[in-house]
């Protein structure tokens, strides 16, 4: 069905669910009890990001996990698609579907550009020429250099590109919303279940995005699946045999570079269309470290790995870091004194402000650990249970069948 | 490790009711069942803090934080009360905000736009606070002010010294305690024209990014207004680390004053440098060569040690100050934690009472109304003298200090950036007010302040 | 012309310390192959080497002054540091006052130690694994150590001066035959480019004429065979790895009166010095010390005044651009060795 295999199909349906259903997933505790305070994600902004970033890092990985080519400067598409969405908001109206376009359209001519010259080497070299041309771009736009050029604003510096009142916006009649929408449906716009101690946000600028992450999935797979896919994986594996062959391989490579960098855009648009301000430091290396580190973690090559990975890092710098002393003396209110007290003392350099050391510990452990990221680990899980089971079904055996 | 305390008591008591609070029965409600965003219904009200944990500012973001802790203590009758005590509204009496007690949440901003409105937006999407204050840089600032505009909570601004933020990128729900570029070059001024009389040539190295720039632009529109003249104003990228390159030309470009229109780190490192390319013991045209640090604050003092010696700049506030609600904030800060606040702990102490204060004084959590109450509010006892929130562009009008870097008085390492900042002049704040369309500041509307919902 | 001057002294003290953050990094990821994101956290331990050895001398027993204050009005404690006690107040001061080049005698074995406990403990586990696995754990370990950093000294940047004798300014210029005060350069970046020199000296003669470096040239240039003559290469890269954090820390620590140390500063160097070892070419030594020059030669040039007036902001962006002309013009970077991490 839909042109997949069953067991790819098995994992796109678990996907989809897992993402439209994520409001009420990720909201297993209370809302007011001490471990919903802390642990709960399903609140609209966090969600978005997983699913942006869903979206960013499984695009990245159909460059890395298929060609093994190390893009060390993903993250200039990402800011690229976003200082493009806001320009369409500032020029034209909020509607975000000329917003999306380009910011798809500007991200996928800029790396023609990059990946052009880029792939011209392999290896480190290539790594460190994407990388030098996304610092390039993060200095041109936290000075706003090429607005110093012209005299004109182009990225407003560190201040971020947003949209004033005197802007243009051309295209905007009396009564449209003065947020980002889709034809008149805003993208903050939600509506809110309340049931038992929960309430469930159900917003309309997370649908969008989960359902642009569902459809880029689903065209990862098929990527993954068709000839073109398997071409660049035999790229990967030598590619100094695909030449004596008298293949050009320039082309192959440079199509999953521009992809790539399209969905970067398109994670990009999306950004701004939730949240309509952009800034350089989405440029920086450490963003594009982020990509790279997100991919690695949840299993480099694997179809569901990039979207682990993402979820992880975005969870634990929006959810470790705002643990402070007093939620955990919440947690363990229940306990004597002195073990409370013991225990804020051994997790406190851990949460809050100590969220990075958590962080630097969980790569180390998960690349000792689990060589293969964290779909390794859902593997190994996976094979626990079906090893039960199938003992489980040996013991059965026995028994005569009635 | 750190200082806690909390009486757990206290904590069970509030989330059993809370619980109970929110426990409605099932049913869909449109997210506009409310007056206004996040309208507190039990008997807790949370206030967001949202502050730099990682990165350069770490270090100004937790001094903050433990202002922001100190500062509910005391709304809810724990310690000595602090500046309560001496603050001239007298309508908060420890018991919370109108019976409700104050919670917190915090954050970690990282001195990112992106990740501190991330921040920010799990605080009101998540936590249900009605208000967001910290923060340590004016790009955070805008981009955070930006957004509590759009979501319907208050906004009260941490540290941010640039312009735009109560000028071009104002916002009616934004409000800022903190002075600006402006108002630290109408203050050095006079100050610099007596020390340095009014034949100067100034040379301007700049932190290329919009804080540096309005900095860079208010101060040398004071400086030649007052007769000197500006030789370059040099744009050096940000974290550049190694300022050599733009140090070394200022030796024979003929400037006798250099101004250093940096913040933190850079701060330290440039100020550290120039001071080993001889700067300071240099002569040009018969004149002492001479260094000014525009905008200091103590961790800045602290990093740059003894260079800070015979260096003019200026600062919001000072623990030093004389006046008795800084002696009360000195104390209960200094007595919890050891050692004297900062400029940044203050402004957030300060921000989080007066937000506060305006609560009360409304009757209401609606920022509307908080808006309404802070609108051209006239205080003191804050520690700067009457004080004035002009409704116009919501920011702060009071005096402003003047600073000159001196060797330790007390000789005690504990204290260097402390007491090695010494008041030279308490410019008042007629001096340093200015018309709200001024042009440094023009540009900007507040627009209509959003109760959200 | 005494401008142009002044920068290529600038450019040369700024490629010194390029070159030598870039050659410790060459040595374990041009080399042994590693792509070692932990790089500028071993600079920067080596950095707070500096600080903590100024943190030693500075130990004080407090006596409680009953006729002073504090701020809060307490008695006052005053305190004096054990070293003046012990060697009597000048000649304790003064040792205090050269902390940071004694501070040597910290740096070097604590660098061996750490460069050879992470190689044993970790990083030998991972030359056969994927240079992505390699990324991702050397940059938690990063992490890491960036936040023990963090927590032992704050986030602050710590002022570590350089000795009183050591901090005044040269005029350089009259070496040259310029008049006097025309070049003013400080003393202690003379101090840092004669002891970079001297450091990279060191390692390429050691590399060059003694039988353990001409054993670990042989073994970067084909380890298996090596292998086969029955030399023990891994206790030789183990010992290299040790030799490159020590580089790295003694850029580290003679770079701190110069730029004050904070926890994330290995993260400022880490990605220059990436660009610096490619730029010079993977596996190449020379090429990395060439590398660092040029950059930093070229990085002053771009700021001075009269280059931004034509181009707005080259400053920022110099070093980036010159790295894609260097490595589309030349496939492997001035002097790198064919293929080393090419695929």
């Amino acid at each position: 069905m839909l042109g997949l295999n069953s067991h790819d199909l098995k994992m796109f349906i678990v996907i989809a669910i897992l993402t439209l259903a994520a409001p009420i997933l990720l909201n297993p505790f209370p809302d007011a009890s001490a471990l919903g305070e802390s642990f709960n994600a399903g609140y609209p902004a966090l969600m978005q990001r997983f699913v942006i970033f869903g979206i960013l890092v499984i695009g990245f990985n159909l460059l890395f996990g298929l060609t093994g080519y190390l893009s060390f400067g993903h993250a200039a598409f990402l800011g690229i698609g976003s200082y493009a969405a806001v320009w369409m908001f500032k020029l034209l109206s909020y509607n975000i579907v000329p917003a999306i376009l380009l910011s798809v359209i500007v991200a996928g001519l800029v790396s023609v550009v990059i990946g052009y010259v880029s792939l011209r080497r392999s290896g480190i070299y290539f790594s460190i020429l994407t990388l030098a041309f996304a610092q390039m771009m993060y200095a041109i736009a936290y000075s706003d250099l090429l607005g110093r050029m012209f005299g004109i604003t182009v990225t407003n510096g560190e201040t971020g590109l947003q949209v004033y009142n005197d802007d243009p916006q051309i295209l905007m009649s009396a009564g449209d919303p003065t947020v980002p929408h889709l034809f008149g449906i805003t993208m903050n716009g939600s509506s809110t279940w309340n049931v038992g101690g929960w309430s469930f946000i159900f917003q309309n600028g997370y649908y969008l995005s989960a359902i642009f992450m569902i459809a880029a999935f689903y065209l990862s797979i098929r990527i993954f699946r068709s000839p073109f896919g398997l071409m660049l994986r035999a790229i990967k594996s030598n590619q100094t045999r695909m030449h004596y062959t008298g293949l050009n391989t320039k082309p192959y490579m440079l199509a999953a570079f521009v992809i790539s960098g399209m969905y970067a855009g398109l994670a990009g648009g999306l950004l701004s269309a939730m949240d309509p301000l952009t800034g350089a430091e989405r440029m920086f290396w450490t963003a594009s470290g982020e990509i790279v580190v997100m991919s690695i973690l949840g299993g480099v090559g694997t179809l569901i790995g990039p979207v682990l990975g993402a979820g992880l890092i975005k969870y634990l710098e929006n959810i470790v870091s705002k643990i402070n002393d007093g939620i955990l003396h919440n947690w363990f209110a229940f306990m004597p004194d002195w073990l409370d007290n013991l225990l804020v003392t051994i997790i406190h350099p851990f949460i809050g402000k100590g969220w990075h050391l958590t962080l630097g510990l969980l790569f180390m452990a998960v690349v000792i650990f689990l060589p293969g990221g964290l779909v390794e680990g859902g593997q190994r899980i996976g094979r626990l249970f079906r090893r039960k089971k199938s003992t489980d079904a040996a013991n059965g055996a026995t028994k005569p069948a009635e | 490790m750190t200082k806690s305390n909390f009486t757990r008591r206290g904590l069970l008591k509030t989330s059993a009711v809370a619980g109970a609070g929110l426990a409605v029965p099932t049913i869909f409600t449109a997210s506009s069942a409310s007056a206004f965003t996040n309208e507190p219904t039990g008997d807790t009200v949370t206030f967001g803090f949202n502050v730099p944990q990682t990165g350069a500012y770490a270090e100004e973001g937790l001094d903050e934080l433990r202002a922001q802790e100190l500062a509910l203590e005391h709304l809810n009758g724990m310690g000595d009360g602090g500046m309560l005590n001496t603050f001239s509204s007298k309508v908060l009496d420890g018991t919370g905000i109108m019976g409700k007690r104050v919670n917190m949440k915090t954050g970690d901003t990282q001195t990112k736009s992106d990740v501190a409105r991330a921040s920010a937006q799990s605080m009101i999407q998540k936590d249900g606070c009605i208000m967001i204050n910290g923060g340590s840089s004016s790009g955070v600032a805008i981009a955070v002010q930006g957004l509590c505009q759009e979501a319907g909570v208050i906004f009260m601004a941490g540290l941010t010294h640039s312009n735009d933020t109560t000028g071009k990128d104002r916002k009616a729900n934004g409000f800022r305690h903190f002075f600006n570029g402006y108002m630290s070059g109408a203050a050095l001024g006079p100050v610099l024209e007596k020390a340095y009389g009014t034949e100067r040539n100034a040379y301007h190295l700049t932190a290329d990014y919009t804080w540096g720039w309005t900095q860079q632009e208010s101060i040398q529109a004071v400086t030649e207004a007052m007769g000197w003249t500006t030789t370059q104003n040099v744009l050096t990228p940000v974290g550049a680390g190694d300022f050599s390159s733009y140090i070394a030309p200022i030796l024979n470009s003929g400037a006798d004053t250099l101004i250093l229109n940096h913040y933190g780190g850079d701060m330290v490192n440039s100020l550290t440098q120039a001071v080993q390319f001889g700067l300071k013991d240099k002569q040009v045209n018969g004149k002492d060569f001479k260094i000014i640090v525009p905008l200091y604050s103590e961790l800045m003092a602290k990093g740059a040690g003894s260079n800070i010696e015979g260096v003019y700049g200026s600062m919001n506030w000072n623990w030093q100050l004389g006046d008795e609600g800084t002696a009360a904030f000195v104390k209960s800060f200094g007595e919890k934690y050891g050692f004297p606040p900062s400029g940044a702990a203050h402004t957030c102490y300060v921000q989080t009472l007066l937000y506060a204060d305006a609560v009360t004084r409304a009757g209401s959590f609606n920022p509307c109304a908080v808006v309404e109450a802070l609108e051209d509010f006239e205080f003191d006892g804050m520690g700067n003298g009457p004080t004035l929130y002009r409704g116009s562009d919501h920011q702060c009008f009071k005096d402003v200090l003047v600073m000159e870097g001196v060797a330790s008085p007390s000789g005690n390492a504990a204290m260097v950036g402390y007491d090695t900042l010494s008041i030279v002049e308490q410019t008042p704040r007629a001096q340093v007010e200015y018309p709200e369309d001024h042009p440094m500041f023009a540009g900007g509307s507040l627009g209509e302040c959003n109760p959200g919902a | 012309m005494d401008a142009l001057l002044i920068q290529v002294l600038n450019g040369l003290d700024k490629g010194a310390a390029y070159a030598l953050i870039a050659l410790g990094l060459t040595l374990i990821f041009g080399t042994l192959g590693v792509v070692n994101f932990a790089h500028g956290a071993l600079f920067m331990i080596g950095a707070f080497c500096a600080v903590t050895m100024q943190r030693i001398l500075n130990i004080s027993t407090s006596v409680i002054d009953e006729t002073q204050t504090d701020f809060l009005g307490n008695p006052l404690k005053i305190e004096t540091p054990v070293i003046q006690n012990w060697f009597g107040p000048e000649m304790g001061a003064a040792i205090q006052d050269w902390s940071v080049p004694l501070s040597v005698i910290l740096v070097v074995p604590v660098m061996f130690f750490v460069g050879y406990a992470m190689e044993r403990g970790l990083i030998k586990h991972f030359y056969k694994r994927p240079h992505a696995d390699q990324i991702l754990v050397t940059f938690g370990l990063a992490i890491v150590i960036g936040e023990l950093i963090k927590a032992f000294y704050g986030a602050n940047p710590i002022q570590t001066p350089a000795p009183a004798a050591l901090s005044g300014t040269i005029d350089f210029g009259t070496w040259f035959g310029f008049e006097a005060g025309a070049v003013l350069y400080p003393a202690w970046r003379l101090v840092y480019f004669l002891f970079a020199g001297a450091v990279i000296a060191a390692v390429f003669a050691f590399l060059q004429f003694t039988t353990f470096g001409m054993v670990v040239r042989a073994g970067m240039a084909d380890r298996e065979t090596v292998g086969l003559l029955g030399i023990d290469i891994d206790k030789r890269f183990t010992l290299m790895f040790g030799l490159a954090a020590a580089v790295a820390g003694l850029a580290g620590m003679m770079y701190t009166p110069i730029l004050s140390p904070h926890y994330n500063i290995g993260m400022d160097f880490l990605v220059l010095s990436f660009v610096v070892v490619v730029v010079g070419g993977m596996g190449s030594l020379p090429g990395a010390v060439l590398a660092g020059f040029m950059l930093g030669i070229l990085q002053s040039f771009a700021s001075m005044n009269e280059v931004k007036a034509i181009i707005p902001g080259i400053d920022q962006i110099i070093i980036y651009l010159v790295a894609i002309i260097i490595l589309l013009t030349r496939p492997r970077g001035l002097m790198g060795r064919k293929g080393v991490m090419e695929d």
